[in-house]
This record gives structure tokens, C-alpha cells and sequence, in this order.
């Protein structure tokens, strides 16, 4: 043990720790379980039963009463652990409650009935995943619509921003024409006009193109991002211009250039893009609670907002459906983190 | 086995690959002809078409219209539909009687936004900073597992706002783990800590927090790592303190990259909505009410609902953010040309 | 055929003229090198011929038939650039093809073709591999290739030698020189290494500042250079510039006297009497020699002396103060700060006016 320790505590350059390593560790492993913990805990809970779920303290595990069928009785009845008047432990199966008196019967010998405090009994209890609190909202409320609203916006609208943004990024950065620059500044002025300040009149831009109540509503105007725009010209300006023309003595096309030559080329900046068009895509949700207002045209997020924001909570599918719409993102954490950090590193972008 | 998957995956990726290719050769019978018209120049125009018209319709044409729609009373959207009533709306967000209490001002809901927001702005703001830069730190220090532990505090950063708010919501309810963690430990009674003021504006600030830190600390860590280790060892050699070394040498040549992160965290929190709608929609009563959400009460949900309003309240906002987004370029670009020397 | 004609291009990137009024015929099937200084306007003037830029004024020909404003696509002629522009995200295979696929060619005949350059150059074990993991000189041949395969008009190359080492560069020029010998085709290839020029070139093009200097075959340009940019540029070491001045001119030729100490007399007549000018006298540094005891000659001050065996470099300084290299054949014993007199032979003088224009005649 003595050893193990050593062995933990010792340091490069066979140094002491200094408080500075103990801060370090505690700030560490608290963040690791405060940045983890909540994800974790949704997660846990949404195996949970309504029963648990308003249980406090609550139980890290899903756990649930066990029952057991008895003759002469059409329901299941919850099985107890009870201590009896003459004080040995009796596993008992509740028949009814009156008060704080319960009626218990043995479920070997259901004749006898025993009548219990109810503060002299606990339930026997079984981890059992209420995996209905998955498939219920599926079948029964409006989810896999939304899902399909969701995959839909995000991904017509990820596919629409690669092509025109890409096509937009090639004439700014291998083209010289007239009004090139202004251009460009007119991109650069609007990457700080953020949806919060036009959302108002967008909306009835919206709604005069008659895209109110329509998921290309909720698409088009994410599409022509100046991000997206701004950051594969940069890429693009670092493809050599001979190749261009190369091309051009090769007989090719000005779109045969954008899609043999540079799109290819381009490829780890269109990734880049890509990733980041899913996640904003699949995230948004202002502008959709703005433009959708039939149910049946929600998108995962807006559908979430508006299940969790009804008077009657139905804590156990909000939860469930909260850790489906966390999955892709969890997904793209897990493959394309490093990934993602570097291009927010070297790019600012978010 | 893998062999085997590969092949199905090459076989796949070359059947979209043909599809596609045999589009864009379809697109490009038409082009071709376009490209004799207009020449090769010419052509720029065409691949900027598609990118253009989108952005001017939905982001060129609502800016500008912004200003006139500010400008016009009723509660239609359709600009055509609506009476100019020139700055009256301007006017009436200015017209208070204190100006230094919000509720004697005739657009109260307005100024109690502004307050909320810059009391958030301000707290948010600062603490930000300080979280990250001190996260930045301490994963810039030769740990183990490092990328494990930039993950850990990146994590958040990708959840949608509404997973956020509710995954807080579940937390902080009143049967929540929050109370619980409290109980065990205290024993303390369980509190609704979303249903009261204070509490709950603390919550928002704190869930904001935790969802954008990741993001504000990968730039920092980003600049922490620019810095050259021979200046460290330099200082070692001459037997400099650490507290010295932070102070002295980490903390000014990271200015540069704070400042950027400053800005950014202005502009980000100005504009909060998603998370802290989804958390507390604003409640209780309108103490965690933010601009954002103002306007969008204002425009769209609220039945006292006055879009020019809305709208003039946004070009406020948006002025604001202006003058931020100005001082990032500055500071970005003193950044660049310090590099550069 | 390829017979390229360009009338008076001129070109200009805003204010600033880049070629300025060039007239040019190049005849088919010929090797024609454009050479001069950076910067000069080699690579514009060669991608206005191309079809890259459109030039601001001026006309160009193909066979006769004005091109000015057709495409460089359907111009017919292929290009090899300096940095190669391979296509790094294809094989070398479609590399080659892209070009003939562009033109819609029937892939049989694309396949010939292909199999016929990788033949040629000895690519054939690589055609599958990107450019990336080809050597340079892989690449110079790649670049090549993907040049014949289109059969073009005309070939036009862009320094594609200067980014190899001095030994390829040397085996690649044998090769390119083969090359244009079994095809035929007119190339137009740019450099501004003078002694690639003067291998390569059935004529050289000297360009300074988008003008023409002088157009000849290589000999021209050695033997009789138009001024004294064209002089000091082709040959190396460079030519010796001395001052002079004309004593006498009539008779069976020119009497000049070379800094004051030499004179001598050309076997040449310059067509206008300059009696008494002062000139400036022109001296390639392999045609001086050690003058003997009796001769006439100029004297000099030694600075430095690299001997290199088969020659003699002597870095030395004349009265004037003017430098002066002379390369002398075989060894000799000479130390820095040793006084020495040289001398040359009045045929090997070039003689240029204040202008720096060659006296014509001379
Ligand atoms: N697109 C352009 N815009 C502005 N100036 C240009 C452009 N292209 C070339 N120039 C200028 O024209 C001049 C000639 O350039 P060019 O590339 O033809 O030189 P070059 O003779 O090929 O030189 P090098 O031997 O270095 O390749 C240079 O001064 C260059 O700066
Ligand atoms: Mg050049």
C-alpha cells in the first residue's frame, strides 16, 4: 500500500508536491465529476419509473418494487419486507392500505391477513431500466417525427451550406473581379449581426416567402453562413493557383475546376464545416420555436422544450428523450473531439 | 472481417462517388454553355450566386429592414401592413420618469431585461474569465492524460441548449440531485431552487457556465501553449517563484489571447437565451428575463406582442454588440501585428 | 504545325507595365527560350501565349488564326509549370487523363496514349502512385507526360527544371532536348539560367523589363550581342566591361585603345564615324590572356586568384579602378596584390556606345 502510494505521489525530478499539484487534482477530478455528473445522472434517471423518479432521496440505480401475482387476486401486489409484531421479518404482499394501517397477506397463505403499520415495512425493491419511458414517446407521442424534423433540417441544411458556401469560397479566393471586396467586407460586417438582432424582421421575410410553418423555413436562412464562407476561403487561398491553371490547359470547365480540383482539395476544411454545421444544426433552436408552431414540425429541441414546459411534467420521457437527443452530439464528442478542439483552437470558431 | 468491411465501405463510397460524379457532369453540359456567354471570369458570378441570394434574402434584406421595421406600430408582421409611426418607439423605451428605476420607465419589461442582462453580462462575464483561465492552467501543466482532461471540460460545450437546461432542470428540481447531495450531507431541506430570485438567476449564470467554459478555455490553452517553454526554463534557471512566473511572464503574454476571450464572452453573454430559457423560461416572475428573450416576447409570443418594438429593442442590442465586435477586431488584429514584429 | 505570332502585346496589372509592345514569330516546330532577369515578364508573356491572361493590347496568333480572345482551353496547347501542378489528389494515371477525358476522348485511345508517354519518360511503374510520393524528378516527368499525352500544338514550359538538384537538372535538359527532337513540336520554354537557354534554344529570346532585348540562335547571342545587357547576361562568367574610346575609324576597320594603355585595332568597321568617342569595350573573360614581356597590354592589379586546374580564375582590378575577371587557360603562379598585364585579341572586343547599344557595324 505504502508502496502504491509512493508510486502515485511520486514526481519528476524526484521532486515534493507542491500545493499547487494537490489544487491541480482537486480542481480536476471536480470538474470531472461536476462536467460529467449531470449527463450521467439525466441518464440513470431515464430508466427510472414515474414511482422513482419523485422518490427523495432518490436512488442512483433504477429501482422498483417487486410484485408478486397471488391467487384470487387479478393484479400483481407489491411485495414488503415486514417486521411483525413479535418482531421476526416476514416478506409480506400488500392487499389494501387503510390509513397508516396495511392489510398484508403472505402470498403462500393468502388467508391469513396481517394488519401492518406502514412504518414497520420496506419495500422490497429490484433494479429493473424502465425501458418503456424509451419506446412509449416513440409510439405513442410525436418523437420519431421530430427526430425525422431533426435529421431532416440537419441535414439538408449542412449539405446546402457545404455546396454554396464552397462554391461562394471559390469565387472570392481564386477569381479577381469587380466588387470583390466589398463583398468580402459585407460578409466580414454580417459575421456580427447575430439572429437576435433580426429576427424579428426575418421572421416575416419568412413568412412572406410563405416558409412559416415549414421546415425549409428553419433551413435557408442558416445556410449561407459567413462563417462558413469566410473559413473556406482562407483554406481555399492556400490552394496554389497553378493548379488552377493546370487545370484550364487540361480543357477543364470552371465547375469541372470547383469539383474535381478544389472541392477534393478543400476536403479538410469542408470536414471542419461539416462537423460544425451538424452540431449547430442539430442544436439550433431559437429560430425553430420561432417558425414552427404546429406540433407536428417540431424539431427534437423545440419538441423537448415544449414537453418539458407543460404544467404536468412527464418527467420519465422528458428524460429519456433528453438523452436521445444527447447521442449524436455524444457521438461526435467521442470520434471527432480532438478534432473539433483543434479547429476551435486554430479557428475561434463555435 | 475488417478486410472485408473496408471493401464494402470502398465499394459504397465509390457508388456515391460515381452518382455524384455523374451529376456534376450533368450540371456541367448546361455550364459549359454559360461559360462560353459569360467567360471565365463571368463564371465567379455564377458560383457566388447561390451563397449570395440566400444571404441577401435572409440576412442582408432583414438587417436593413430592420431599421424601417423599428420604425412602424401594430402587431402585423407584413411590413406593407404596418403604420409608420417614426422613432415613437425609440422614444417610448426612453421615456421613463427615474431614470435610474426600471419600473418607472413605460417600456418597464425593456429595462428589466437590460438590467437582468447586465447584471449576468458582468457576473458571468468574470467568472468565465477566471474558470477557464484557471482550467487553461492547470491543462497546460505536465499532466497525465491530458487530452482526457481537455475533453472532460470541452464535453458540455457541443450539447444542444435545450439538453443543457434540462439536464440543470432535472438537477436542481426539488426532488433533484442537488437537494439530495445536500441532504447527505447537511441534511439540509430540499429547496426550489429555480423558484427563487436569486437562486435562480445564480442558476442560469452558473449553467452558462458550465455549458460555454470548454469553448473559452480551449483558446486559452490554445495561447498558453504559444508561449515558448525556454522562457519558463529561463526563469527556473534563475530560480524564479511560480507565482512569479505566472504573474510575470504566463499572464502578459497571454493578455493578448484574454482580451480576444474577453470580447467574446461580452458578445456571447449579451445575447444569452437557449440554456437559461429552457431553465427557468424567464421566471421566476421576469428576474432571470433577458434581452434575448424580451425581444422574442415582444415579437413573437407575448399577447401584448409589438413587433416594432421588438424590433427596435434588437437594433439596440445590435448596436451594442457592434462596438464589442469592433473591439475584437482591434484587439485581434494588435494581436496579429504583435505576432508579426 | 505550330507557328505562334504575337503583335505587339502589351500588359499591364494596373499601372504597372509588365510587357510592353512584344513582337515575336516563332516558327513550327522550334525550340525558343525566353530567358532574362526575375521579374522581367517571362512567365506573363508565357501565359498570355497560353491563354491565362488576356494580354491589354496586342495580338497573338496560332497557325494564322487570331486567339487572342479564345480560351485557353481551346488554344491546343499544353503547359508544364514550375512547381508541376500535379493534380495531388490523383494518381499519376489521372493525372495524365484528366486532360483527355476533358476533351471527351474514347478511353481506349486514352489508355494508348497514356501507356505511350509512360513509355516514353519511363513513368510506367508508377502510374498508380499520387505526386506526393513520387522524387522531384519523378514529378518533372510526370509534369511532362501529362503535357504529351494531349499532343498539343505547342509546348509551353515554365522554368520546369529550377526546382531540381544541379545533377538532374543537367540529365532532365538531355532529356527535354531528345524530346523535342523526336516530337517536332514547337516549345516555348522559359528560364533564366543562361546556360539552359544556350543548350536548349534553336533561338533565345532575351527579355529585361518586358522589353526584347535581342532575339538569335545561342551563337548570335554569344558571338554578337545586341547591348550590353545581352552581353554581360549570356556567357559566364560574365563579360568585362572596360572604358575606351575610338582613336580612328576608316580604312579596313576600328582603332580603339582600351583604358588609355592598349590600343588596337578591330577587323570590323563601325558604320558611323566616332572618332573620338568615348565607348565602352566589352571583354569575355575567357578571351584574355597574360600579356608577354614585348606585348602590349593592360595592366592590372591581382585581388584573388582561384586556381581550378584545367583554368585560372584571376579576380583583379585595373588602373581605373575598374574589376576585371579573366579566366586563363591552364595553371599559373600568381599571388593576390601581384602587378600583371593582360591583353586579348582585337577580334574578341565588343564595342558599345554610352547607350549601352552595340556600335553597328562592329
Ligand atoms: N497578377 C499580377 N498582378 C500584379 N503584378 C504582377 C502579376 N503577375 C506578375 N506581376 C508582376 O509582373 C512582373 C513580371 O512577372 P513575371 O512572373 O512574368 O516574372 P518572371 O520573368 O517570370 O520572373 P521569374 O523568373 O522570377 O519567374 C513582376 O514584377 C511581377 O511582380
Ligand atoms: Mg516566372
Amino acid at each position: 500500500m505504502a508502496t502504491v502510494w509512493q508510486f502515485i505521489t511520486r514526481r519528476r525530478g524526484g521532486e515534493g508536491w507542491h500545493w499547487t499539484d494537490v489544487a491541480t487534482w482537486v480542481w480536476l477530478i471536480g470538474g470531472l465529476l461536476i462536467m460529467f455528473g449531470p449527463a450521467v445522472w439525466l441518464t440513470l434517471s431515464s430508466f427510472k419509473s414515474p414511482a422513482a423518479l419523485s422518490k427523495f432521496p432518490p436512488t442512483i440505480l433504477p429501482y422498483v418494487t417487486q410484485e408478486v401475482r397471488v391467487e384470487g387476486f387479478d393484479k400483481p401486489l407489491p411485495l414488503y419486507e415486514v417486521t411483525l409484531p413479535d418482531g421476526t421479518m416476514a416478506r409480506l404482499a400488500e392487499k389494501r392500505r387503510v390509513g397508516i394501517i396495511a392489510q398484508m397477506i403472505d402470498p403462500k397463505s393468502p388467508e391469513t391477513v396481517h394488519k401492518i403499520n406502514i412504518n414497520d415495512r420496506k419495500p422490497v425493491d429490484m433494479v429493473e431500466f424502465a425501458t418503456s419511458n424509451y419506446t412509449e414517446p416513440f409510439l405513442q407521442f410525436d418523437f420519431l417525427r421530430y427526430l425525422w424534423n431533426s435529421v431532416f433540417v440537419t441535414v439538408m441544411a449542412t449539405i446546402i451550406t457545404l455546396v454554396i458556401n464552397s462554391m461562394a469560397a471559390f469565387a472570392l479566393s481564386k477569381y479577381k473581379f469587380r466588387g470583390q471586396n466589398l463583398i468580402l467586407i459585407i460578409i466580414v460586417g454580417t459575421l456580427m449581426v447575430p439572429l437576435g438582432v433580426i429576427m424579428v424582421p426575418l421572421y416575416s421575410v419568412v413568412s412572406a416567402l410563405g416558409l412559416f410553418n415549414n421546415l425549409w423555413g428553419v433551413i435557408l436562412p442558416t445556410v449561407a453562413t459567413p462563417t462558413g464562407v469566410f473559413l473556406l476561403r482562407q483554406y481555399m487561398l492556400t490552394i496554389p493557383d497553378e493548379l488552377i491553371d493546370a487545370a484550364r490547359m487540361d480543357k477543364a470547365s470552371e465547375w469541372q475546376i470547383y469539383w474535381r480540383i478544389v472541392l477534393p482539395l478543400a476536403a479538410p476544411a469542408l470536414a471542419v464545416l461539416a462537423i460544425f454545421s451538424v452540431v449547430w444544426r442539430w442544436n439550433d433552436f431559437l429560430w425553430p420555436l420561432i417558425v414552427l408552431s404546429r406540433s407536428s414540425l417540431y424539431t427534437l429541441q423545440v419538441g423537448l422544450n415544449v414537453y418539458a414546459g407543460q404544467l404536468n411534467v412527464q418527467w420519465q420521457y422528458i428524460l429519456a428523450m433528453t438523452v436521445v437527443t444527447m447521442i449524436p452530439v455524444i457521438l461526435v464528442f467521442v470520434f471527432l473531439q480532438k478534432f473539433i478542439a483543434r479547429g476551435i483552437a486554430t479557428t475561434g470558431l463555435k | 472481417m475488417a478486410d472485408n468491411r473496408r471493401g464494402i465501405r470502398s465499394i459504397a463510397g465509390s457508388l456515391v462517388l460515381a452518382v455524384v460524379g455523374r451529376v456534376m457532369r450533368i450540371i456541367d453540359i448546361p455550364l459549359r454553355g454559360l461559360q462560353k456567354v459569360a467567360g471565365q471570369t463571368g463564371m465567379a458570378s455564377f458560383f457566388l450566386l447561390p451563397n449570395m441570394a440566400v444571404f441577401t434574402v435572409f440576412i442582408l434584406i432583414p438587417f436593413v429592414i430592420n431599421f424601417v421595421y423599428s420604425m412602424t406600430g401594430g402587431t402585423q408582421i407584413f411590413l406593407d401592413q404596418r403604420r409608420f409611426v417614426g422613432l415613437q418607439q425609440y422614444s417610448e423605451i426612453f421615456s421613463c420618469s427615474d431614470y435610474l428605476d426600471p419600473n418607472s420607465c413605460l417600456q418597464d419589461g425593456f429595462w428589466t431585461a437590460v438590467g437582468n442582462t447586465a447584471s449576468f453580462v458582468v457576473i458571468q462575464v468574470t467568472l468565465m474569465i477566471l474558470v477557464s483561465l484557471i482550467t487553461a492552467v492547470i491543462l497546460n501543466r505536465e499532466i497525465i492524460g491530458r487530452g482526457f482532461w481537455r475533453a472532460v471540460f470541452f464535453f458540455p460545450v457541443l450539447l444542444s441548449p435545450v439538453v443543457t437546461g434540462l439536464i440543470w432542470r432535472w438537477i436542481l428540481e426539488r426532488q433533484g440531485l442537488l437537494n439530495f447531495i445536500l441532504y447527505e450531507l447537511f441534511g439540509a431541506e430540499q429547496f426550489n431552487w429555480l423558484t427563487e430570485r436569486t437562486t435562480a438567476f445564480a442558476a442560469t449564470i452558473g449553467v452558462s457556465i458550465w455549458a460555454h467554459m470548454g469553448f473559452y478555455t480551449l483558446i486559452l490553452l490554445a495561447g498558453l501553449q504559444a508561449i515558448p517553454r525556454d522562457l519558463y526554463e529561463a526563469a527556473q534557471m534563475d530560480g524564479t517563484s511560480r507565482s512569479r512566473i505566472f504573474w510575470r511572464i504566463t499572464l502578459p503574454l497571454l493578455m493578448p489571447n484574454l482580451v480576444v476571450v474577453l470580447v467574446l464572452a461580452l458578445i456571447r453573454a449579451v445575447q444569452v437565451f437557449d440554456e437559461v430559457f429552457v431553465l427557468t423560461h424567464g421566471g421566476p416572475g421576469t428576474s432571470t428575463m433577458y434581452l434575448i428573450q424580451y425581444i422574442y416576447e415582444m415579437g413573437f409570443a407575448s399577447e401584448l406582442k409589438n413587433p416594432g418594438l421588438a424590433a427596435a429593442a434588437s437594433i439596440l442590442m445590435g448596436a451594442v454588440l457592434v462596438v464589442l465586435t469592433l473591439m475584437q477586431m482591434a484587439a485581434s488584429r494588435r494581436n496579429e501585428k504583435k505576432r508579426e514584429s | 504545325m505550330g507557328r505562334i505570332t504575337l503583335e505587339k502585346i502589351t500588359k499591364s496589372f494596373g499601372a504597372v507595365k509588365v510587357l510592353q509592345s512584344i513582337d515575336l514569330d516563332i516558327r513550327d516546330g522550334e525550340f525558343v527560350v525566353f530567358v532574362g532577369p526575375s521579374g522581367c515578364g517571362k512567365s506573363t508573356l508565357l501565359r498570355q501565349i497560353a491563354g491565362l491572361d488576356k494580354p491589354t493590347s496586342g495580338d497573338i496568333c496560332i497557325d494564322g488564326k487570331l486567339v487572342t480572345d479564345v480560351p485557353a482551353a481551346d488554344r491546343g496547347l499544353a503547359m508544364v509549370f514550375q512547381s508541376y501542378a500535379l493534380y495531388p489528389h490523383m494518381s499519376v494515371k489521372q493525372n495524365l487523363a484528366f486532360g483527355l477525358e476533358n476533351a471527351r476522348m474514347p478511353k481506349i485511345e486514352i489508355e494508348r496514349r497514356i501507356a505511350e508517354a509512360a513509355r516514353m519518360l519511363e513513368i510506367g511503374d508508377y502510374l498508380d502512385r499520387r505526386p506526393g510520393q513520387l522524387s522531384g524528378g519523378q514529378r518533372q516527368r510526370v509534369a511532362i507526360g501529362r503535357a504529351i499525352v494531349r499532343n498539343p500544338t505547342a509546348f509551353l514550359l515554365d522554368e520546369p527544371l529550377s526546382n531540381l538538384d544541379a545533377e538532374l537538372r543537367i540529365s532532365m535538359r538531355a532529356e527535354l532536348s531528345a524530346l523535342h527532337k523526336r516530337l517536332q513540336t514547337t516549345m516555348i520554354y522559359v528560364t533564366h539560367d543562361q546556360i539552359e537557354a544556350m543548350t536548349l534554344a534553336n533561338r533565345i529570346v532575351v527579355l529585361r523589363k518586358g522589353r526584347i532585348e535581342q532575339v538569335g540562335t545561342p551563337l548570335e547571342l554569344y558571338n554578337t550581342p545586341a547591348n550590353r545587357f545581352v552581353a554581360g547576361f549570356i556567357g559566364a562568367p560574365s563579360m568585362n566591361f572596360l572604358s575606351g574610346s575610338i582613336v580612328a575609324a576608316g580604312g579596313e576597320g576600328t582603332t580603339v585603345t582600351v583604358l588609355g594603355e592598349e590600343t588596337l585595332t578591330l577587323p570590323r568597321k563601325a558604320d558611323d564615324d566616332m572618332t573620338e568617342q568615348a565607348i565602352t569595350v566589352g571583354v569575355r573573360p575567357q578571351h584574355i590572356r597574360l600579356a608577354g614581356p614585348d606585348e602590349p597590354g593592360i595592366g592590372a592589379k591581382v585581388d584573388l586568384v582561384e586556381g581550378l586546374g584545367s583554368e585560372t580564375v584571376v579576380h583583379a582590378r585595373v588602373s581605373t579602378g575598374e574589376r576585371l575577371l579573366a579566366v586563363l587557360a591552364g595553371q599559373h603562379a600568381l599571388a593576390s596584390g601581384e602587378e600583371i598585364r593582360l591583353t586579348f585579341d582585337a577580334k574578341d572586343l565588343h564595342l558599345f556606345d554610352k547607350d549601352g547599344s552595340r556600335l553597328s557595324g562592329t
